[in-house]
Order: structure tokens, then C-alpha cells, then sequence
């Protein structure tokens, strides 16, 4: 077990990384901790916490902006939010059940290290359409600053978008702006029964390409759909395309009555008001269904982000793996699957990690696996692997930020062998 | 504004470098004639101008990267230009520089319902993306005002923004995927028509970079299924304070409007005597609120919208009841540029962005400044997100009276990072706020950012002297400095 500090100021947490700079100790960056388990294993001397950088500096509602440590817990940003009627719209997740840990245990810090986001992706964006502006440390143990605290700013390159998704592997973060949006005064989500991921995208599209402002697209194929806390959609007739309408109630009611009338023809149509809506959404978000139960170790989980039309043939890919489970959210956009580590394409195992790479190809996209074992984490990349020129860009960006590669080590990209 | 000094070397070798690239661009691609390289002295910044010393208009992507490779291997510098509507001098020439002009490449390659998307070439303009897909219910969100002729190239180039913003994004919020050619001539794509990086967000950092890493080559973008109703109300105040108060009332209110402008009084008075869009003339603060959705949702929402305009002492309010009235109140807000042109000889635009609360605090300083400068100034304001357009009235024929509104303006720069804003909020830093980076970044920063751009260019042959004050060296930024001597952090807790 590597020593762990735990600053309590951003310059503190400067002299730590000059500190380590000087001595060639690589640090393991983590806020809470509760996606440690996302990424190659990092072997570090050192663990770095930034949870004592917590606590909300500046929220105004009216201005739509807020201010926190990276450190700050998400229930607690949550609450104080809400208290104004307000949210992240990019819906970000907690993946604590999923990966087999505690629930309410993530950081602001971590959600934008990872640039995650719910199922309201497809219309309000990811977390790093709502970073406005950062201070960190990098790799060179100086103190940085980029973007501001206003939505509109193009004063130098945009640096919160590097920042955001790149795992702590570039920089630790000292203080973190974020655009804030009020939230809907009501929810409501038509579910249509699909039993194919075919007909569950065309439905989805149509909804999609309507006026009517979704905000969630989802399908459950039957026997993830039977899993459901919900029980209109546990007891469905099959397989269950979602559809979220949110805003003022009577726009929501209006959509909602069009929506319908527009889905009839894919299939019989449910309506789901408030709570049951907002318990669905909650599990996809969070992907429950695949959350880590015991005898779940040998369980892979794949977060799979594809053009929405190439979906079907994706899933037709996956389900020729034995043992798969999977569902659609983003319209199609996203596969989340769960397979059997054991699986191999022939050579050593890769919980499906080669076929679903290639499954995805034709059409561009990336698959990360986002719950694996320690061993299966250091076996196969579990970032997509890029191509040639776009990996030249990104380890020259690694080295520009982190010249001695003590920021996370090996977290995204195995260390090159020397004949790589 | 003091550019790289030119290499001597380089234009001695002009007549050579003609020839060569006329190997790699047949025909009239390749512009060496001073009166054919007028028409490309400056971008939409006219008070900065440099003949270029060669322009080049490539029509396939191999081409870009031949001309890319060569010039890289000979050490020529490389200004990429869209359709030169830069207000910040992002496409200013080089006098030892080649401008690579991206105009030929105007074709739409791809439009894509089913995932939502449409792929065109980097020259074609904003709006012919919006024209391709209207007809069958689509459109694209990003609209700045110059998007009649301004091109996605250069969208990406300066992340370019528009009046819709708030409520639906910049271009990166837009973006799905682009082709771009490196200095080197090699060719990469970053994104495509899914959702987000699989790695490092490159394409996120390469919007908005103002053509210092890479050439742009084709762009995918997200198109929104238009919003079936759009009203507005044209609201006029007593004072910029209860227009500020109102803004921050609806958004307090939990309503995100489609479009929210505010225009000042000499900027209500210049467009109304040019456009007659029957703006009341009596007040100091005229503010346009649109809201779009739903039919239902917009009716209530312009209900709801109104008794907050009442609250904050409004003494106006109008409804448009009708697309052409709802056209009519745009018109003057449109033709605001225009019309301030009609007023003055020369007029300067700026671009900052501020926190909302602090407007009524930058203008009346921005009126002080005014008396101190001698020049009249007329604001017209973004006021959803922020955005603060002050235009400076001047004459470029009066002696002294550019580089006076160039320091007026460099003020109220200064006083919008004062009060916690930016120096530019969609315009770009380019050449014009290239020397005022200092008043928000420290030279830790600065030397972050440019690494980004080592990352990329290591040569820094792409439009150099735009973006940063200083250039360093990538090998002297990439130099690691240990600061051996330090106290190890006796007082953290361990655990």
C-alpha cells in the first residue's frame, strides 16, 4: 500500500507534485476513490487525494455558475443544487454499485477527470460541455489556470476540454467551474415495446428527429428490462424503448401526447409520470443492471459509444458472444455490455475486448471497459486503442503536461516497450 | 502590432517556392501577383494589413498536404483562412507567410438523419448547412452574424458562437468529428459521428485554436430538429440596471431563452433611424427575450416572461403575435453593426464577456472611459451568457483617433477580466488581443497553453505571431525544471 496525502490547499498539493517531480515517484491521483477500479492499474509510490480540497466557493444560481474543490462530494453539490431548483445537466452518473463499491461516494473532481455523463448526453452534453474553467498542478509541478467562470470564452485554447476525460493523467485539478441549468419542472418517459435493437433504433431515430425535445433514449432488451425496479417496465411485453420528455408541464404534457401518436406504429406505448420516470432514469444512468452483485468478478463491462444507425450491428456482433448482456441508451449512441472475462478471440482472454473492437470499426467509435479484474486491466488496453497519428498527438500532449510521467502512470495508455 | 520579423532566407527563395507549389497546385491555385494578393491583405480586422507573400487555393486534400509537407521540410510559415471574416486578425497575412485559402473546398459531403449529422468540407459557409437540411425539418444550432458568409473551417478555428449560445451551445458543443492535416502533411481524424473521446478530447482543444495546430479538412456537426414555434418579446427599461435585474430574474426563473439581447440607447437609436424596426426611442435599455419550443411551452413561457419583465420595470413590452413581427424585432438588433456604420466613419468591435451581474457596473465605467477617450461608444450585448459587444465610434482619418479607440478598447478588455470576465468571448484572440493575454494569464499558463501547441506544430510554423505575446521555443518549454531543495510537506496528513 503507497503512502496517501491528503492536502488541504492547492499549493500544498503544488509542492507534493514538485516533490514527487523531483524524486521520480509516481502518484496515483484519486478524489474519492470510487472509480479507482476504472483504467490500467496505476503503480504508484505515492497516492494523492484531493479530498480535502472540498467545498462549494462560489454558486450563483442566477448566473448559472458554480465553483468547488475537486474534492467535493457530488450528493452534497447535488443537494445544495437542488435547493435552487437547479442541476448538472449532463446527468453525471454514479458508478459505485456497478463497480462493486459503495453508492453517493464520487467527487466533482473524479466525474470531470472522467468526462462522464447520464442519459441526458444525446441533448445537453457530457461533462466537459459544462466545464468552464480549471486550476491545476501538471506534471512539471506548477500551478495552472484555464478558461473562467462565463460561458462564452474563447481567451486561449480551451484546456478544460483536454483536461476533462483525460484521468488524472495530465494534471490534478485544485478547483473546478462548472455551468450549472436549472432543472425540468416535470418528467415523463413513453416506452414502446421493441424486441430487437433494429426496431428500437428506428423508434428511437423517429423520436429523435421529432420536435419533441428528448432528453433520454433508451432500449432494454427483455430480460434487462425484466430487472427494472419498475414495475411497468420489469413487466413489459418484451423488449422497452424509453423515451424521456422533461421541461414546464404543460409542454411536457403536449410532447408527450405527440410522442405517442408518433411511436404507435413501433409498438404498444406505456406512459411512465414522475417517480417511475425518474427511478428508470436513475438506473440506466447509474447502469444498475449490470451493477456488481457477488459472483460478478468475472464480469466484464463495456461502455461502447458508436454512431447511433450502427448500433444493430453491433449488438448482432455481441450477441454472438456467449454470455452477453447488453442495452442502448443515447438513442443508440451508447452499448453497455457485459461479458464473460474468460472470452477470447482465439489468444489469451479479453472479455470480447477484440471482437467488439472490431464489431465497432466499420463505423468509428471507441469501447472502454469500464469494470474489469486487476489482471484483465493490465492484459488489454482498456482505452480504445487510437490510430497512429492520434497517438502521437496524445503522448506528445502526456509529455507536455507530464514530462516524467509521475501524473497516474499507465492509467490510459500502457507504458511503450521499448520496441513499440 | 509587432509581428515575427520575416525570414530574409524565405523571401529571397520566393520565385522557387511559386514554382513548387504550382507543381503541387496546377493552374490559377497558386497567387503571386500583388494585385491578386490584395484582395487577401487582411480578414474582417481591416485596421491590420500585410500583403501575404504567396497564397495558395488548394482543392483536395492532398494537395494541402503536399503543400503542408513542403513547406515544413523548407521552414515556410502557413496562415490557414476560411472566408476571412475574422474580427480578430486570425487570418492576418505573413509577409514571409503563404496563406493557405480554404475556399474550393465548398461541398457538402455527407447528410446523415438517421445519426443526426451532416459533413461538409471546411469552406462551406454556416448557413448553407442550415439551407441543406431546413427543408426537411432540421437545422444548425451555431449562428454567429456573419454566418452568410463566415465557414465551418473557420467556426472550428475560433469556436464561433452566435446568438443562440446559452441555450444550445458554441461550435465545440456542436461538433462531432473532424479531419485535420499537421504541419508535417499527415492527415488525422479526431472524432466522427459518435459521441465524445475515446482518448484525450484533441478535437476539443484543437476548437477554438485559431489555426495553430492543424488545417482544418472536413467537419462532421450535430443538426437539431428544428423547434416547431419562436416568439419574442421586445422589452424596453428605464435603465441597463432593471434590464440586468430582468435577465437575471428569468434565468432565476428557471427559463433558458432561445436568444436574450440587449442593446444600450445610442445603439437602439442608430438601428432604429436604419432599419425602422419601431423600437421605442424612450428608453435606455431595449431587450429582446425569444423563446422557442413547443407551441404550448412558448406561450406559456412568453406569459411567464412578461410578468418578470413587469416585476423588473418594464416600461415597454411588446409580443410578436406573428413571424414577421417577430423578424421585425431582430432586424434592428441584426443591422446594429450596419447602422453604427452608418453613424460614424469607422467603428471598433469588441468582445468581452463578463459576469451578467456586473453589466450595469461596465457600462457606466465604460461611460467614464467614453468622456476620458473622447469617443462615443454603442453596446449591443448577449445578454443570456454574458457576452458584451461594445462597438467604438471613431474616425480613421482624424489623426490619432484609431490607435485612441484601439486603447479604449483594450480598456474595457482589461475592466471586463477586472469584474471576472474574459478578453473575448467568440471573436478570437488572434492578432488584437494577442498582447493583452497577459491581464488574464500569468506566464505559467501561457507556457502551458503554448506546450498544447508544441504538441502539435513543434516547428511553430502555423500562423505564428497570433494567440500568444511571447514565443518560446518548444524545446526550451519542454525543458522539465526540478526545483531540488524543496521541504517535503511535513504537516499533510498521511494515511
Amino acid at each position: 500500500m503507497s503512502e496517501r496525502l491528503e492536502p488541504d490547499s492547492a499549493e500544498e498539493l503544488r509542492a507534493i507534485v514538485a516533490d514527487a517531480l523531483a524524486s521520480k515517484t509516481a502518484l496515483e491521483i484519486l478524489g474519492g476513490g470510487s472509480m479507482r477500479g476504472i483504467g490500467r492499474p496505476v503503480d504508484a509510490g505515492w497516492t494523492l487525494s484531493t479530498v480535502r480540497l472540498s467545498g462549494v466557493s462560489l454558486y450563483e444560481p442566477e448566473e448559472l455558475v458554480l465553483r468547488a474543490g475537486p474534492g467535493t462530494p457530488m450528493e452534497q453539490l447535488r443537494l445544495q443544487l437542488e435547493q435552487h431548483g437547479q442541476m448538472l445537466a449532463f446527468e453525471p452518473p454514479d458508478y459505485g454499485a456497478l463497480l462493486g463499491g459503495d453508492s453517493g461516494a464520487g467527487t466533482i473532481g473524479g466525474i470531470v477527470a472522467s468526462n462522464l455523463a447520464g442519459p441526458r448526453r444525446i441533448k445537453a452534453g457530457a461533462a466537459r460541455d459544462h466545464f468552464l474553467g480549471i486550476e491545476a498542478v501538471s506534471g512539471r509541478g506548477e500551478a495552472f489556470k484555464s478558461g473562467g467562470r462565463v460561458v462564452k470564452n474563447v481567451t486561449g485554447y480551451d484546456m478544460c476540454k483536454l483536461m476533462c476525460g483525460a484521468w488524472g493523467t495530465l494534471c490534478v485539478m485544485t478547483e473546478v467551474t462548472l455551468k450549472v441549468l436549472p432543472a425540468p419542472e416535470k418528467t415523463r418517459t413513453v416506452l414502446v415495446v421493441c424486441d430487437t435493437s433494429a426496431d428500437a433504433v428506428s423508434a428511437m431515430t423517429a423520436a429523435l428527429s421529432s420536435p419533441q425535445d428528448i432528453s433520454g433514449a433508451a432500449w432494454l432488451p427483455r430480460e434487462i428490462a425484466a430487472l427494472s425496479g419498475v414495475s411497468y417496465v420489469a413487466s413489459a411485453a418484451g423488449g422497452v424503448a424509453a423515451l424521456r420528455l422533461e421541461g414546464i408541464g404543460a409542454s411536457v404534457d403536449a410532447r408527450c401526447a405527440a410522442l405517442r401518436d408518433l411511436l404507435a406504429g413501433y409498438g404498444a406505448v406505456e406512459e411512465l409520470h414522475t417517480d417511475n420516470s425518474l427511478a428508470l432514469w436513475r438506473e440506466l444512468r447509474d447502469v444498475r443492471p449490470f451493477a456488481a452483485e457477488s459472483g460478478a468478478e468475472h464480469r466484464a463491462v463495456w461502455k461502447i459509444s458508436v454512431p447511433p444507425t450502427a448500433a444493430p450491428a453491433v449488438v448482432d456482433a455481441l450477441r454472438a458472444l456467449p454470455d452477453t448482456r447488453l442495452f442502448l441508451d443515447w438513442g443508440g449512441g451508447l452499448i453497455w455490455a457485459e461479458t464473460d472475462e474468460g472470452l477470447s478471440g482465439g489468444g489469451a482472454a479479453d472479455a470480447g475486448a477484440a471482437a467488439i473492437r472490431a464489431a465497432i470499426a466499420p463505423a468509428g467509435g471507441h469501447a472502454t471497459l469500464i469494470r474489469g479484474s486487476e489482471t484483465l486491466r493490465r492484459a488489454i488496453p482498456v482505452f480504445q486503442p487510437e490510430a497512429p497519428g492520434v497517438a502521437a498527438l496524445s503522448r506528445n500532449i502526456k509529455t507536455a503536461f507530464d514530462p516524467e510521467n509521475i501524473l497516474n502512470p499507465g492509467r490510459m495508455y500502457a507504458p511503450r516497450t521499448a520496441e513499440a | 502590432m509587432r509581428m515575427p520579423d520575416p525570414d530574409s532566407d524565405v523571401l529571397a527563395r520566393r520565385n522557387a517556392i511559386v514554382a513548387a507549389l504550382r507543381r503541387i497546385v496546377p493552374g490559377e491555385g497558386v497567387i503571386a501577383e500583388e494585385e491578386e494578393l490584395r484582395a487577401y491583405e487582411c480578414d474582417g480586422l481591416t485596421a491590420y494589413r500585410q500583403l501575404p507573400m504567396i497564397v495558395v487555393l488548394p482543392e483536395t486534400v492532398e494537395q494541402i498536404s503536399a503543400i503542408l509537407k513542403y513547406c515544413h521540410g523548407t521552414g515556410i510559415k502557413i496562415v490557414p483562412r476560411g472566408a476571412g471574416t475574422s474580427l480578430s486578425g486570425g487570418a492576418l497575412p505573413l509577409a514571409d507567410g503563404i496563406t493557405l485559402g480554404l475556399g474550393k473546398f465548398n461541398r457538402i459531403l455527407d447528410i446523415d438523419y438517421g445519426n443526426r449529422c451532416v459533413t461538409v468540407q471546411p469552406g462551406v459557409t454556416n448557413l448553407a448547412v442550415t439551407v441543406a437540411v431546413e427543408g426537411d425539418g432540421y437545422y444548425y444550432a451555431p449562428d454567429p452574424s456573419s454566418q452568410i458568409a463566415c465557414s465551418i473551417g473557420g467556426n472550428v478555428a475560433e469556436n464561433s458562437g452566435g446568438v443562440h449560445c446559452l441555450k444550445y451551445g458554441l461550435t465545440t458543443n456542436n461538433l462531432l468529428g473532424i479531419e485535420m492535416a499537421l504541419m508535417t502533411g499527415e492527415v488525422v481524424r479526431l472524432g466522427g459521428k459518435h459521441l465524445d473521446s475515446g482518448g484525450y478530447d484533441l478535437m476539443g482543444v484543437v476548437t477554438g485554436s485559431e489555426g495553430l495546430l492543424g488545417v482544418i479538412t472536413e467537419v462532421t456537426v450535430r443538426i437539431l430538429p428544428k423547434p416547431p414555434t419562436a416568439r419574442a418579446l421586445l422589452i424596453g427599461f428605464p435603465s441597463s440596471e432593471r434590464a440586468g435585474d430582468c435577465v437575471a430574474s428569468i434565468i432565476g426563473a428557471g427559463i433558458i431563452p432561445g436568444g436574450m439581447e440587449m442593446m444600450d440607447r445610442p445603439a437602439i437609436h442608430a438601428a432604429e433611424a436604419f432599419v425602422q424596426a419601431g423600437y421605442p426611442l424612450d428608453v435606455e435599455a431595449l431587450l429582446i427575450v425569444e423563446l422557442d419550443g413547443p407551441e404550448v411551452e412558448v406561450d406559456e413561457l412568453i406569459v411567464r416572461v412578461e410578468a418578470i419583465a413587469r416585476e423588473n420595470g418594464a416600461e415597454t413590452i411588446r409580443i410578436s403575435n406573428s413571424e414577421a413581427e417577430r423578424n421585425a424585432f431582430w432586424a434592428g438588433r441584426k443591422a446594429a453593426f450596419p447602422a453604427v456604420g452608418r453613424i460614424s466613419p469607422d467603428y471598433y468591435c469588441m468582445d468581452g464577456t463578463i459576469p451578467r451581474h456586473r453589466l450595469a457596473e461596465v457600462l457606466a465605467r465604460m461611460g467614464e472611459l467614453s468622456d476620458q477617450y473622447g469617443l462615443k461608444v454603442a453596446n449591443v450585448f448577449h445578454a443570456g451568457d454574458g457576452n458584451l459587444h461594445p462597438l467604438i465610434l471613431y474616425d480613421a482619418n482624424a489623426s490619432g483617433e484609431l490607435a485612441r479607440a484601439e486603447e479604449f478598447g483594450a480598456d474595457i478588455l482589461r475592466l471586463c477580466v477586472e469584474v471576472g470576465g474574459v478578453l473575448t468571448g467568440e471573436h478570437g484572440v488572434g492578432v488584437e488581443k494577442r498582447d493583452l493575454m497577459g491581464e488574464m494569464f500569468d506566464e505559467i499558463d501561457l507556457a502551458h497553453q503554448q506546450r498544447v501547441k508544441c504538441a502539435f506544430d513543434p516547428t511553430q510554423q502555423l500562423n505564428p505571431g497570433k494567440v500568444f505575446p511571447t514565443l518560446h521555443r518548444c524545446a526550451e518549454l519542454g525543458r522539465v525544471h526540478i526545483h531540488s531543495g524543496q521541504t517535503r510537506f511535513p504537516d499533510i496528513p498521511r494515511f
